[in-house]
């Protein structure tokens, strides 16, 4: 195995300090068939990933759908067990904790979804939903004490204090993310994996949780991993971008060097793809030719070189590694950076 | 010559009003909407979910369930040919050979128990005489026009062997296969990665040049709308609130509610999105059960006045080509 | 507005300082869960009366037998196979046996048989689909494969066992009407409660992977929390359904029993019996058969709506 790369503070007078620190991580699916139900093939959905995230940041993960970036976010938080790989939060690794650390482990780092609709339990009132994880860690004493905390979520989100005792389906899409939000918010975490919390709302509603989130970023200190496939939203809120693609980084960048001088061929055409919101605008599109290949039986040597416009024929047999072409600007490609 | 010269208008829809009748009272879906496109043009149309975008097009092609939908009002001018009265049978022939639609999600709107030769080749039979070998011989053209490889090969494939963006080049071979006059694209790119959109957007744009059709491009995407159209109608809760060509739609947005979206959406193309704060559109759009009087944006518009609760402000041109429905 | 803080992003009301917001969102206060569903149950006209209804019958069985204290077994051959009268409000059997106070007696058993046999399949059922759905591996394989055997069965060939082996080892220790009715209830209970399982099964195992459901698992609630706040709830509306059948289903079986002889002794009578004996008559005492038939249909039809109007109170989605 590759020895992972130590990932020096990338932001100039940056915090220094590292929260979470992935290495190899990987996290393969069975797939059952047959008649006995037994295991015929296998979906590297995680394929080796390292990165880290320093205490204050935003680390964007993007990629196209089925990529592997909700399984890592799951990864981290052991909401699936990865299959190996070490992630280290606070210098404890998460792969190896029993329960009881786990159980600590969950008012550190928690998750918000991207689909506003299944992620409230539509049998349960809001105030019951916010309240839940003050039950779970006895963080309310009475019961008095409970709603005054769930009132004081509810307003940090910019809902109403007699939201709670309404039903999810009596909320907008906008509405419920923020009360996904205000779940997470209940146990004072510090790392939230924000698993495409925008992707599933109107524009205009997008523009009010995003703004939302920095504030919220602000006034707690948080540190995201903030998943998403638009680009452009990744950038916005991002400090760095890791790009992924089938189930490998394959550059990691400080958010506005990665958008100005993307290095890896995938990175370039994705960037070239974003649709600029300025007809005024015209670029020089770079097409990408066929699909996503399919994860089961990725290609071998370097994943994108079926569908690279520069690959050379050793890209087919050697596994490009993620290495340091600039300070803070990793790439793992044989021909650039 | 080129000042006496007016575009030739396929397709005129004026003051339609689309409605549906429900358990909850009468949802107005779409309201009210003007919106007329010419020969061989793309024209965008935006908005929130739910804010009638698919009513519209589904209402062109009278593809609304009667009941409970029901047209209330307007015109909907096919070549100056109102469709709203046409028969059934007249109805059927311009859906097979002068307008065309495809929809949202690909992955529902073919049929899984045929293959995708067959599906085509439907299509194609249904306004040229054939015999069944020529007809899927024509299916595999349409489906190398639309670039998918092996097309010999892959027209005796079912739908569930194509990945999504297979799927909807497939839709668009099909839609395609009758040389329609207009065509009708659902957010034909809303359940794509960007990568396959570009593709998707690629293509349209090459069949159009090809064939020469007009476009009707729903999305909500801005960015799809400035690249790929010529003019751009707004629509917010079931109304047309601003019709403009694409540039002045962007240089120079009248409407408060087209403000508020181009500049709610960060940009990759700017350095300075990191530190500005995106600007947002307080609120939520309003239901269509009960729309508030007056313009329907009011509630969320930060110009608001008293007289825009009191009538519905009119479409009003305010430059060549550019009409707003705004009291300002 | 760019710029506005978060929490005026909410367009509908004024904001308040925290400590009113408080006070206010408390005086507001939510009723019960239970007293909310009561509320939605309320609405619901059938399930309305489908409860009165029931009510009216559980109260008949219970409370009519004292004001109406004939004896079930007096055998009046004078009388027999007559229609209503005063004498007899539901006419007479073959027998000359008084029909109002044999449905009275008859009602108490297949009423018990019904709900008693319903609560055993429910309760097996959501078990072992609870356990199935929320493992995996070989527990989930082994429960799956149980299921599937009890399924394949044979019923009648079982129950004959069943019977022959236990009858007489209960009679004596339940006396013979106890004895048979935890047979019976018991019996039917373990032939029913498959169907039940699988369903559970099936929703947990969609539920399981929902992101309300992991969202908990993230905040660190237990196995036992996961299914009791948040699965159970939202599998629960197909289960009431099935369960409102069951009970339709173990008063028609009982009856099914006794016609085998494996049931209640001949002389004691069941909705279901009654129904048996009374079908010969048909053309002469049309009546012998109509008042059973009339009653099994009215408790299941009123069950059934009551398990309609139970399932859209628990589900908040619904608007009533
Ligand atoms: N059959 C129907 N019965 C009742 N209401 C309907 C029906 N079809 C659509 N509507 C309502 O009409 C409104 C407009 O729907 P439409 O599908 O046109 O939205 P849209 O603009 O295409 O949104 P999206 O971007 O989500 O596709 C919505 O409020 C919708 O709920
Ligand atoms: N529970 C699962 N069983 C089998 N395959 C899975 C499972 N979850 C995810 N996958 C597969 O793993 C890959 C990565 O999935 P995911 O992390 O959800 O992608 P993304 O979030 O980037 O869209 C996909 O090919 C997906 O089909
Ligand atoms: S390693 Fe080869 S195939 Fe992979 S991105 Fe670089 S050039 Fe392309
Ligand atoms: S009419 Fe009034 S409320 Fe409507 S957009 Fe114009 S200014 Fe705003
Ligand atoms: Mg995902
Ligand atoms: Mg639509």
């Amino acid at each position: 195995m590759n020895a992972p790369p130590i990932v020096a503070p990338i932001v100039p007078g940056a915090p220094a300090e590292e929260l979470l620190k992935v290495r190899d991580l990987r996290k393969r699916f069975a797939i059952k068939g047959g008649i006995l139900s037994r295991t015929v093939d296998q979906v590297h959905a995680v394929d080796g990933v390292s990165f880290e995230i320093g205490k204050g940041e935003t680390l964007g993960l993007v990629g196209e759908s089925g990529c592997g970036k909700s399984t890592t976010g799951r990864c981290i938080l052991r909401l699936i067990e990865p299959s190996s790989g070490e992630v280290w939060f606070q210098g404890n690794d998460v792969t190896k904790m029993d329960h009881g650390a786990l159980q600590a482990l969950r008012r550190d780092m928690q998750i918000i979804f991207q689909d506003p609709y299944a992620s409230l339990n539509p049998r349960l009132k809001v105030g019951a939903i916010i309240g839940e994880a003050l039950t779970i860690h006895k963080l309310a004493p009475t019961q008095k004490a409970m709603e005054d905390r769930v009132v004081q979520l509810l307003e940090t989100v910019g809902l109403q204090p007699d939201h709670m005792h309404r039903f999810p389906h009596e909320f907008s899409g906008g509405q419920r993310q923020r009360i996904g939000i205000a779940r997470a918010l209940a146990v004072e975490p510090k790392l939230i994996v924000c698993d495409e919390p925008v992707s599933a709302l109107d524009v205009s509603i997008q523009a009010q949780v995003i703004n939302l989130l920095e504030d919220l970023q602000e006034q707690f200190g948080l540190t995201y991993l903030f998943i998403a496939h638009d680009l452009s939203v990744v950038e916005h809120i991002s400090t760095r971008v890791a790009v992924m693609y089938l189930g490998r980084v394959v550059e990691i960048a400080p958010s506005r060097e990665l958008y100005d001088n993307p290095l890896h061929p995938y990175t370039e055409a994705l960037l070239s793809a974003v649709p600029i919101p300025d007809p005024t605008v015209k670029r020089k599109r770079i097409m990408l030719q066929g699909d996503v290949p399919n994860p089961i039986r990725p290609p071998s040597g370097c994943h994108f070189h079926t569908r690279c416009p520069i690959a050379k024929p050793d890209c087919a047999q050697r596994v490009p590694e993620l290495r340091e072409s600039k300070p803070g600007h990793w790439v793992s490609c044989h021909y650039r950076g | 010559m080129p000042d006496t010269f007016v575009p030739d208008t396929l397709l005129d829809i004026r003051g339609l009003k689309t409605w549906f009748k429900t358990e909850d009272g009468m949802v107005r879906a779409v309201d009210g909407v003007d919106l007329h496109i010419d020969r061989g043009e793309t024209v965008g149309v935006v908005g929130e979910s739910g804010c009638g975008k698919t009513v519209t097009a589904r209402s062109v092609l009278k593809l609304i369930d009667m009941p409970p939908g029901r047209f209330e009002a307007g015109q909907i001018l096919w070549q100056g040919r109102d469709l709203i009265p046409l028969e059934q049978a007249e109805m059927n022939r311009i859906r097979a050979r002068e307008i065309a639609i495809i929809f949202q999600e690909p992955m529902t709107s073919l049929n899984p128990v045929y293959t995708v030769g067959d599906q085509i080749a439907e299509v194609i039979a249904l306004h040229q005489k054939l015999s069944p070998r020529q007809a899927m011989a024509g299916a595999a053209e349409m489906l190398r026009l639309v670039n998918i490889p092996n097309p010999q090969k892959r027209v005796h494939d079912y739908p569930h062997q194509f990945s999504g963006g297979m799927r909807q080049r497939v839709m668009i071979a099909m839609a395609l296969s009758c040389q329609p006059k207009l065509l009708i694209a659902d957010e034909p790119t809303t359940a794509l990665d960007v990568t396959i959109q570009a593709q998707i957007l690629e293509l349209m744009q090459e069949m159009k040049e090809k064939f020469g059709m007009a476009i009707m491009l729903i999305t909500h995407a801005m960015g799809v709308v400035a690249e790929t159209c010529q003019r751009v109608t707004v629509m917010y809760a079931g109304k047309v609130v601003e019709e403009a060509p694409v540039e002045a739609l962007f240089s120079d947005p009248r409407h408060p509610y087209t403000q508020g979206l181009i500049r709610s959406i960060p940009r990759i193309d700017r350095a300075v999105s990191r530190q500005a704060r995106l600007e947002s559109i307080q609120g939520t759009v309003p239901s269509l059960l009960n729309p508030p009087a007056g313009c329907r944006f009011a509630a969320r518009c930060k110009y608001a006045m008293d007289i825009c609760t009191q009538g519905i402000p009119p479409l009003k041109e305010v430059a060549p080509g550019h009409r707003v429905a705004c009291v300002l | 507005m760019a710029g506005s803080t978060p929490a005026s992003l909410s367009a509908e009301a004024p904001v308040q300082a925290p400590a009113v917001a408080a006070a206010q969102a408390r005086k507001a206060r939510s009723i019960s869960p239970a007293l909310e569903t009561w509320r939605r149950f309320r609405r619901h006209v059938l399930a309305v009366t489908g409860a009165v209804v029931l009510l009216i019958l559980v109260l008949a069985v219970l409370v009519g037998p004292y004001l109406w204290p004939v004896a079930i077994n007096d055998i009046d051959f004078a009388a027999k196979l007559q229609g209503p009268s005063l004498a007899h409000p539901l006419g007479t059997d073959d027998l000359g046996q008084d029909l109002l106070a044999r449905m009275m007696y008859g009602g108490r058993i297949s009423l018990a048989v019904g709900f008693a046999a319903m609560l055993v399949a429910l309760t097996v059922g959501v078990l072992v689909g609870s356990v199935a759905g929320m493992s995996s591996g070989w527990v989930d394989a082994f429960l799956m494969w149980l299921t599937d055997l009890f399924l394949a069965l044979p019923t009648l060939p079982v129950l004959l066992l069943v019977m022959y082996l236990f009858r007489d080892s209960m009679k004596k220790v339940m006396g013979v009407e106890g004895g048979a009715f935890i047979l019976i209830v018991v019996v039917i209970g373990a032939l029913r409660w498959m169907p039940v399982a699988r369903l559970v099964r099936a929703q947990f195992l969609s539920l399981r992977e929902k992101e309300f459901v992991e969202a908990a698992r993230a905040l660190g609630a237990s196995k036992v929390r996961q299914v009791v706040q948040h699965i159970l709830p939202n599998a629960l509306g197909p289960v009431i359904v099935v369960g409102t059948i069951d009970v339709a289903a173990a008063i028609i079986f009982e009856s099914t029993l006794s016609f085998l002889g494996l049931g209640f002794p001949s002389d004691v009578p069941t909705w279901g019996s009654m129904l048996r004996d009374a079908k010969d008559y048909l053309d002469i005492a049309a009546h012998w058969a109509l008042f059973p038939g009339a009653a099994i249909f009215l408790t299941v039809l009123a069950i059934n709506f009551i398990g309609d109007g139970l399932r859209d109170a628990f589900d908040p989605r619904r608007v009533l």
